[in-house]
């Protein structure tokens, strides 16, 4: 295939900007789960999409360098997180994969809910975004 | 754990130090330290001829499955004993005579023995066993025992060959034994031979009768070498020619004359039985001799013979099922005592006659015919036992053969005054095919004589100059050959001591209490028709043998594709053949035909069951009304999936999928569950994203845009499918037996979890453990492309 020079100012210009708010916006997801539509797999979605948008206004190599990450670890340390979780309960003489919350009095914040879910979700959350990341890294590599 | 458990297991006991010895202690030959075990055993077991003479057994039992009823009972009576004797006694002489036979320095002896010592315990098992499911574990090891033996020698094909047949056959039966035991269970409840004839009444009058006495005598007759399943034992003579000594004709092939004998209790009293082992046997016996004439390799001869002569048991022992049937028993149970005598009588004859042939084959280097001759003067001392074997198996004075012969001619001729089951009618052929039979015996033991001992000496054919054979290995046959003298001069120290006891535990229910069976066998017994059969058969046969160039011809009028060997040869490789062409028809290397199969089947078993159950049922009661909004987008949907189906390019086709799966979004929205709308949105554009990238990259060469074959099978069964799963749904969702668990999660979504969103709560809390296992097939998935692509190897097998 002839490479063909092209200029993207356009794209890349929008992407500096747009990649934040997809990323925001995918925090808010992760944050917002538990008490309204999200969670850990969606949010590892979005965070994704925004990585992949960097993706397609720059090059693999420009992406790499900002996120010098290989991202096999980072599904590996979610499913780490997710299961650790899990057997965490064990300290506490619970089943497998109990959780707890609790509220608390946090400064800046104030009360917040605090629970072991969003543990387990984070797992959840870096998994998604290893995975999705690693299959299209290795796809778009292969040329 | 008995002395007589440690009797029988000790041969394997053995087998496992054999191999150390055969490795390490090379200047010795292994067989010596073998032949100690079975000349023990045969002590050991002589020492119990007084028990079972006074009609006394021996039971032990050591507990093995107590739970199944499944024991160790080891038992031994007058039969057992017997038949003990006979496999310890031969064993002895067969293990003496291997150790001169087998080369030291050529043959690998380690495995030899072993086979040998596991074939003895095994056989000794078999035979000394009263539970059948530890006689059939027994029985399959003396099938696996004797296939090592016969493919002792495996580099030459024509061993393969004859294990491999003789293992198919005998399986076969054993397996169809096992078969016809566990009827026998289903009908008694109990494993135990005793407890079978205890019940005998139950089982006479049960439906399974039938079958199993018919799969019980096909596993005797194969093991035997009955018509027609002798032809492995022909084929088995490539086995070592102690082997065949010891299985294939003392022992072995008496496995089935021993099984029965020992349902003779349990199944005698039917006419079935009578008719099918006395016509097998006497037909066997017709048979083989018949055919042992045209045989020119001298093992060949005796392996028909030992056919022959095992189907001449075998008609006694069906014949003396006769005294069962009357007060005046003693009549018709000559037959019986024929047959044990003629038992003992065989394995002494034609053991002798093996290790004979043994040493022609030898000392010659060949075992045919056409080559032997004149070796009467040059190997004086084994032509004096192959004369006295001969003679004995001809059934000539002054040889124990004489004897069970004129007995047997006694019992056929007896038979004939049976007046049951037709016998009336039928029973003459009893003593015509007995007396033919018996002509052509003395023709071959003719010919198995004066064509190697008389006539021309040939060396110009012979491998090896011929000389007389070692002491040592002169040892066993004369031995055997002795017994067969004494037998006929003194064949009263058999009587009470062995035949009697043997004869009563075949027959037990004919004898009240103490009561014995009067055996006495005369040497002489007057001009009675039975001499003059004799003296006919030795006119004919003399006759015969003389003018054999003349009417050979005979045996080229049968044609050789009708024969059994070919029959069997012809049925494996059809067999082969059949299966591959059937396989072929159905596994055609194509998926979309195996899918068509998956679907067919899930068509039939769905729908089949629903309409045989009558499952169906549609009920929209609980249903909620259908809005403009679900009718728009079923239109969308259906109008996405006829593009997808019908498109002509493969581009339209990705495209629609991708109208298919926002829809789905859409549905998602309306049905109220946001978090599967936002999951949906996303997988949906990934998937068509990464179809694009499959589009991409198909090969360009033989990429031509059409639209998919129309064919009417998959169509019928695509909309088969499509209607199973529509109406299944529907009758789904009409018949709700339970209330939905929903509310629970509802309730407790925020008390238990403190969370709002139940989905979310119910994906990481409620059921996390699913959710666990998802991101885990996820990072299998993510692992899995990596691998696909980055670590393939190259076409030379080296990474890329």
């Amino acid at each position: 295939m002839k490479k063909v020079q092209t200029n993207d100012v356009i794209l890349q210009t929008v992407t500096k900007i747009a990649s934040f708010i997809i990323l925001l916006f995918s925090f808010h997801l992760f944050f917002a789960g538990h008490n309204n539509p999200g969670g850990g797999f969606i949010g590892g979605l979005m965070t994704a999409s925004s990585l992949v948008l960097l993706l397609l206004a720059y090059d693999l190599k420009t992406v790499q360098n900002i996120l010098p990450v290989n991202f096999i670890y980072v599904a590996a340390i979610g499913l780490f997180i997710s299961v650790s979780t899990g057997i965490g309960s064990f300290l506490f003489g619970a089943q497998f994969l109990s959780h707890a919350f609790d509220y608390f009095n946090l400064p800046l914040l104030g009360k917040t809910e605090l629970a072991t879910a969003v543990l387990f979700d984070i797992g959840v959350y870096l998994v998604v975004v290893g995975v999705t990341m690693t299959i299209i890294q290795t796809i778009g590599e292969r040329e | 754990m008995t002395s007589l458990h440690i009797a029988i297991l000790s041969p394997f006991a053995l087998a496992f130090l054999i191999p150390l010895l055969a490795k390490n202690v090379r200047k010795i030959h292994t067989g010596w330290f073998v032949l100690f075990l079975p000349v023990l055993l045969f002590i050991y077991f002589f020492r119990m001829i007084k028990m079972t003479a006074d009609g006394g057994t021996l039971k032990a039992v050591l507990e093995w499955i107590p739970s199944f009823g499944i024991n160790f009972t080891a038992y031994v009576d007058g039969l057992g004993l017997l038949f003990a004797l006979l496999i310890t006694g031969i064993g002895s002489l067969v293990v003496l005579y291997s150790i001169y036979y087998l080369s030291k320095e050529r043959e690998q002896l380690g495995p030899f023995y072993v086979y040998l010592l596991m074939f003895m315990g095994a056989m000794l098992g078999v035979v000394l066993v009263d539970n059948v499911i530890v006689l059939y574990l027994f029985w399959e090891l003396t099938s696996i025992s004797s296939f090592l033996l016969i493919g002792y020698w495996y580099k030459r094909e024509k061993s393969r060959y004859g294990a491999t047949k003789s293992m198919l056959i005998t399986i076969f039966g054993g397996l169809s034994m096992l078969g016809g035991f566990i009827l026998l269970y289903t009908i008694t409840g109990s494993f135990s031979i005793r407890e079978m004839i205890n019940q005998v009444d139950l089982i006479s009058g049960h439906g399974f009768f039938i079958p199993a006495l018919v799969l019980v005598l096909i596993g005797a007759f194969t093991k035997s070498a009955q018509f027609p399943f002798y032809i492995w034992l022909p084929d088995a003579m490539e086995a070592p020619t102690p082997v065949s000594a010891y299985l294939h004709s003392a022992t072995m092939v008496k496995a089935g004359i021993y099984i029965v004998a020992r349902f003779t209790p349990v199944f005698a009293f039917s006419g079935e039985w009578f008719w099918i082992v006395s016509l097998t046997g006497i037909v066997t016996l017709f048979w083989g001799s018949f055919n042992a004439v045209k045989q020119t390799d001298l093992k060949s001869i005796l392996a028909f013979s030992t056919v022959s002569q095992l189907g001449m048991i075998m008609s006694m022992l069906g014949v003396g099922a006769a005294a069962l049937h009357y007060q005046n028993f003693e009549y018709y149970m000559v037959a019986v005592i024929a047959a044990v005598f003629h038992l003992i009588n065989h394995a002494t004859f034609k053991g002798s006659l093996f290790m004979a042939v043994g040493i022609i084959d030898h000392e010659t280097g060949t075992r045919d015919i056409r080559k032997l001759g004149g070796l009467m003067t040059i190997m004086p001392i084994t032509f004096t036992i192959t004369l006295i074997g001969a003679f004995s198996m001809a059934g000539l004075p002054p040889f124990n053969g004489f004897l069970s012969k004129e007995m047997f001619f006694t019992s056929m001729l007896r038979i004939t005054n049976f007046n049951l089951y037709n016998v009336d009618t039928w029973g003459f052929l009893f003593p015509v095919l007995a007396w033919i039979g018996s002509v052509f015996t003395f023709i071959y033991c003719m010919v198995l004589l004066f064509k190697t001992f008389g006539g021309k000496y040939q060396p110009e054919k012979l491998e090896k100059q011929a000389h007389e054979a070692p002491l040592g290995m002169l040892i066993s046959p004369i031995v055997l050959v002795s017994l067969v003298v004494i037998f006929f001069f003194f064949p009263n120290i058999l009587s009470y001591s062995i035949i009697e006891p043997a004869a009563s535990s075949i027959m037990p229910t004919l004898l009240d209490g103490d009561e014995k069976f009067k055996v006495h066998i005369y040497m002489w017994h007057g001009f009675s028709p039975e001499l003059y059969m004799t003296i006919g058969v030795v006119a004919l046969g003399v006759l015969a043998y003389l003018t054999l160039s003349k009417w050979r011809k005979v045996y080229g009028l049968f044609p050789e594709k009708l024969t059994l060997n070919k029959l069997y040869d012809s049925s494996l490789s059809g067999l082969e053949k059949g299966s591959n062409k059937i396989t072929r028809t159905y596994m055609t290397g194509f998926l979309r035909d195996y899918l068509v199969y998956v679907f067919v089947f899930f068509i039939v078993i769905i729908g089949g069951s629903l309409a045989v159950t009558g499952g169906f049922s549609y009920d929209v009661k609980g249903n909620a009304s259908i809005g403009i909004y679900e009718l728009v987008l079923s239109a969308v949907m259906i109008a996405a999936t006829f593009t997808t189906v019908f498109a002509r390019s493969r581009l339209t086709a990705i495209i629609g999928l991708g109208v298919i799966g926002y829809t789905l979004a859409l549905f998602f929205v309306i049905f109220r569950a946001p978090d599967l709308a936002l999951t949906q949105l996303i997988i949906e554009t990934i998937s068509v994203a990464l179809f694009l990238l499959c589009f991409y990259h198909l090969p360009k060469l033989r990429f031509k845009p059409k639209s998919a074959k129309f064919r009417v099978t998959n169509a019928l069964v695509s909309v088969g499918v499509g209607t199973v799963v529509t109406l299944l749904a529907l009758s789904a969702n009409s018949q709700r037996s339970l209330e939905s668990i929903a509310s629970y999660f509802i309730e407790n979504s925020y008390k238990l979890a403190g969370g709002h969103n139940i989905v979310n709560v119910i994906l990481v809390d409620f059921r996390g453990f699913d959710t666990l296992f998802e991101i885990t097939v996820l990072v299998i998935a993510a692992l899995g492309i990596y691998g696909m692509i980055r670590l393939r190897l190259g076409k030379g097998g080296e990474e890329h």
